[in-house]
């Protein structure tokens, strides 16, 4: 699984992160792991947007979402 | 319509209403709202830029931006999501924030006070915002290349409360009506807002009300991460519709607003708190486009996420009141043909800007 850390990265810098991730991956999950409650909102949209499903976790202080392809 | 847009646009819908009742109670035309021209009341109301001169329509510890910081921190921490973040290149986003002011100031408005003047019929601000798009476009250019200032750490909890406290402070000092130095600091215009001559409201009423406003205004921004640059900057990277959608919103609600009240004067001469150097309200806010890109938000999303905590949107506050107290202290507000070092220092910015944008690119 590909894995992206957008901890600590400011707006629009995670979903643009992300998006290269599956584009770059295609048919594959991404994990994803941030820090910050917006980045999340954020990157959620970008995985509805992509019809992609969410799974989402807690670790710590972080938050960590598994974006799988419909 | 999509659901998880009707925060984004019932936050632009409040902000746009809100903004008209301010004018109406006081507030100077097409400025219900102004983030950077509030933050430069503040800084003349502290006596920042030289207090002994006139004009003194423009000192006051702006109750509306006091709110804003103050609402997006009890939202941010009445939804767990207060987190104390920073680090991330202080000291660039201390000059972004300078320059970002320098730019808004040379045209009269921040983006959210651009598009109040748009709805106002006010056609200087349609140029502003050509600007500001341009502005937007060439950051996203810049993101596009790996335009990055670095990750933010974990900061200490205190740091997190230092400007929404500081917005305490300002309010405290506003409501005891303290002054520091006869004839000086803390010091307030006698009017241009609720509660001063002329308005519908008395002093301690308009100081409220406003602080509502604000307030209200904290708590939808921060919902809905309300942006003006990111409904650009979204669009242009991700074909992205949810900041534009609160845009627009904010955008159909003055407009509605003013054409109600008869508030709509189409054209570009005579406007209200404007000018009609063309240039100039293009590259002000083209500077302001480009900074706010790399800022990673508008000023007013600046100061929401200082109620969030991030140290980062702090600085870059903090930069916007330093920029405020040179633009004025040096002249170099609403650039006219004539005012060659307004047009000197916006030039010197747009530079400045693009080779911080330059030196940061990671790819």
């Amino acid at each position: 699984m590909v894995e992206v850390d957008v901890r600590g990265q400011s707006c629009p810098i995670p979903v643009l992160r992300v998006k290269d991730a599956i584009e770059q991956n295609p048919g594959e999950p991404v994990k994803v792991i941030t820090d910050c409650h917006d980045s999340y909102e954020n990157v959620s949209q970008l995985a509805r947007n992509k019809k992609m499903s969410i799974e989402e976790s807690a670790d710590g202080d972080d938050l960590i979402l598994v974006l799988k392809p419909a | 319509m999509r659901k998880d847009y009707i925060w984004v646009i019932v936050a632009g819908a409040v902000i746009g209403a809100l903004a008209v009742v301010l004018v109406k109670l006081g507030n100077p035309a097409n400025m219900g709202f102004c983030i950077a021209c509030f933050e430069r009341d503040i800084a003349g109301a502290l006596g920042l830029y030289n207090w002994e001169k006139p004009p003194l329509m423009i000192r006051y510890l702006r109750p509306e931006i006091i709110g804003i910081v103050l609402g997006a921190f009890i939202t941010a921490v009445a939804f767990r999501e207060f987190k104390p973040l920073g680090g991330s290149a202080p000291a660039t986003r201390f000059m972004l924030g300078m320059f970002v002011m320098i730019g808004a100031l040379a045209f009269l408005g921040c983006p959210l006070r651009m598009m109040l003047r748009l709805a106002g019929g006010d056609l200087n601000a349609l140029i502003a915002l050509i600007g500001f798009i341009v502005g937007a476009a060439i950051g996203v250019l810049f993101l596009r290349k790996g335009y990055d200032l670095g990750r933010t750490q974990r900061q200490g909890r205190l740091d997190g409360y230092i400007l929404p406290a500081f917005m305490l402070l300002l309010l405290i000092l506003l409501v005891f009506r303290v002054q520091f130095v006869e004839g000086g600091p803390i010091l307030m215009s006698p009017k241009g807002h609720p509660g001063g001559e002329g308005s519908l409201v008395g002093f301690g009423l308009g100081v409220l009300i406003s602080l509502i406003a604000g307030l209200l205004v904290g708590f939808f921004a921060q919902r809905a991460r309300f942006c003006t640059v990111g409904s650009i900057r979204d669009f242009l990277l991700f074909r992205s519709t949810y900041l534009l959608a609160g845009a627009i919103a904010l955008f159909v609600v003055v407009l509605a607003g003013n054409l109600l009240l008869g508030d709509f004067h189409l054209g570009f001469a005579n406007q209200p708190i404007a000018h009609t150097a063309h240039l100039w309200n293009f590259a002000g806010l083209m500077l302001v486009g480009i900074g706010s890109v790399l800022l990673g938000g508008c000023p007013l999303r600046q100061l929401v996420l200082t109620g969030n905590g991030n140290t980062d949107s702090a600085v870059s506050v903090f930069g916007m009141l330093a920029g405020a107290a040179f633009a004025h202290n040096y002249g170099l507000a609403s650039v006219t043909y004539e005012n060659m070092w307004g047009q000197v220092v916006v030039v010197i910015g747009i530079i400045a800007v693009i080779i911080v944008a330059w030196i940061n690119c990671r790819k």
